[in-house]
């Protein structure tokens, strides 16, 4: 892997002396489409917020295109090009689709654009980019309605925009598919390949399994804390470990994979 | 116009900035409970300046409104430390320490109150109150406002979308003081004497219900409430002993119909699309 974005190396978390995370590294790769999986209580959105700062790991490194990320707060890590969505849709309930939108260019740079009257002038610059991207991915329709009343799978694409706002190089996604029917799933994978497209790379936490097939070209695989496969998604399936952790089974066998 | 007339605006206007100074934090997610502390801070500010010093109105209340920013921006510090109700309870007890130190200070006049030794029209307060309308609604238009917005929505998200919690929660404080001490020069300037019984608990309940009630997701919350609170009292007079009955059901009627407050954003649009019923295009807040 000549490029990562974003390289993860002998990461520890621990919540009370219970280890969430032992010793978990990998890479990933400018511009690729990368899966994490494992079954529940693996680690995985732990390890997400470990990434966006939100948790401090209490060993092992993290840098982003090469620049260690312990010293930088959580909130200067969009700025970075690193942005998030989670698990359980976190909008701003109070706020319209297009301020939600638009808070995504808090991290922008320049303390005095964060006084212009944006709200005052309907057509500022910082409202058609986001109108732009609601309209890329059909959303504009909504543009004005306050988040909380609408449907789940609305919500879901627009916390992706959000995050788009800020211009990221690497996009992290947490069960993104989670809660969506078959065809807002198929649509979703559409966009995230569109999204791709643009030369950002994702990281994707997922539990459906055809979706993440039809999504990543990368899968790292966790389970209670570690690290236990990360290689092309075309060769998951061969791995012993990995069917071990899902399926249940024979632990005497360790030396697997 | 009438003595009576000029008093209500004078009033109304003296009310309308003291809600935006709670307002400000509110919008922010900080309910502060001790606005009598922040107006009492700008009251004696200004009759201590205006009776020792001898300076000028204008600077008087560019001075005053200073002290109340001053003192919310360093209150602010042990404040923030607290969460939820027990935020509530530590402005309340920051308003109490306020009136303490007044009644003990010589210098303060004590219980005997000071008097101020200038006088302004009600035109002056009127003027003051569309100048902060108008900066509250630009401030809520800006990305600074809706950072602001966001804090108060999830301050978790908001940190992962870069913003600064700490700051905007500090800084609505500092304005918030200044807010609530600028009415409160203003109050000083137009009754001509202040004493610290006024300053009660009563008054910092009044004003953040003033919010609460009008509603703390858009600029007009504190506008209609302040409005409500001020003018219906003084529609009911003709009630007598009765008023203050049918006030406090009213607000137990408002609380339990428009629990998010008088104006609210799904208000606003519906509105909006009463007003323009073809498109919904380039409504004013997107």
């Amino acid at each position: 892997m000549a490029d990562p974005i974003l390289s993860l190396r002998n990461i520890d978390k621990n919540f009370g002396g219970i280890e969430v995370l032992r010793d978990v590294s990998f890479e990933v790769a400018s511009g690729s489409r990368h899966a994490l999986i494992g079954p529940n209580g693996a680690g995985k959105t732990t390890l997400f917020n470990v990434i966006s700062g939100v948790y401090t790991p209490d060993g092992g490194s993290i840098q982003l295109q090469g620049k260690d990320l312990a010293d930088v707060p959580s909130r200067h890590r969009i700025g970075l090009g690193m942005a998030r969505s989670f698990q359980n849709i976190r909008l701003m309930p109070h706020l319209s689709v297009i301020e939600n939108v638009m808070l995504g260019q808090h991290a922008r740079p320049g303390l005095l654009r964060l006084l212009r009257p944006v709200g005052m002038m309907p057509g500022a610059h910082e409202r058609s980019e986001a109108l732009e991207l609601l309209n890329t991915f059909g959303l504009d329709p909504h543009r004005g309605q306050v988040v909380g009343n609408l449907p789940y799978g609305v919500r879901k694409k627009i916390e992706v925009v959000r995050a788009l706002m800020s211009n990221p190089k690497l996009l992290l996604l947490d069960e993104p598919a989670a809660g969506l029917n078959a065809s807002e799933t198929a649509t979703l994978r559409d966009f995230l390949i569109d999204v791709s497209s643009r030369g950002i790379s994702l990281l994707v936490v997922e539990h459906d399994m055809p979706f993440v097939n039809a999504l990543c070209d990368h899968v790292t695989v966790m389970n209670f804390g570690e690290r236990i496969f990360d290689g092309p998604a075309s060769s998951v399936r061969q791995s012993k470990a990995v069917l071990e952790a899902y399926l249940g089974g024979e632990t005497g066998d360790s030396n697997a994979a | 116009m009438s003595g009576y007339m000029s008093g209500l605006i004078a009033i109304l206007g003296i009310n309308v900035i003291f809600a935006y100074g709670i307002y400000v934090t509110a919008a922010a997610g900080q309910l502060n409970l001790g606005g009598a502390g922040f107006q009492a801070i700008g009251a004696y500010a200004c009759a201590l300046l205006s009776a020792t010093y001898g300076i000028s109105i204008f600077w008087t209340l560019v001075f005053s409104t200073l002290v109340g920013a001053a003192i919310g921006f360093l209150i602010a510090f042990p404040i923030l430390r607290t969460r939820g109700v027990y935020m509530v309870l530590a402005t309340f007890a920051f308003a109490e320490v306020v009136v303490g130190i007044i009644l003990n200070s010589e210098l303060l006049g004590g219980s005997m109150g000071l008097i101020v030794s200038d006088y302004i029209e009600w035109q002056s307060i009127l003027w003051t109150t569309i100048g902060v309308i108008i900066f509250v609604f630009y401030l809520m238009s800006t990305p600074l406002g809706l950072a602001m917005r966001a804090v108060h929505d999830d301050e978790a998200v908001a940190t992962i979308m870069g913003v600064n919690n700490r700051a905007i929660q500090v800084g609505a404080f500092a304005l918030g003081g200044a807010l609530a001490g600028l009415s409160g020069a203003l109050y000083a300037y137009y009754f001509g004497f202040v004493e610290v019984q006024y300053f009660n608990a009563f008054l910092s309940i009044f004003v953040l219900l003033y919010v609460l009630i009008g509603g703390t997701q858009t600029a007009w919350g504190p506008l209609i409430g302040a409005t409500f609170f001020t003018l219906i009292p003084e529609a009911l007079r003709m009630g007598e002993d009765w008023r203050f009955l049918i006030f406090g059901v009213l607000i137990v009627v408002m609380m339990i119909i428009r629990p998010e407050g008088i104006v609210t954003r799904d208000a606003l649009d519906r509105i909006w699309l009463k007003l323009k019923p073809q498109t919904n295009d380039g409504a004013p807040n997107g």
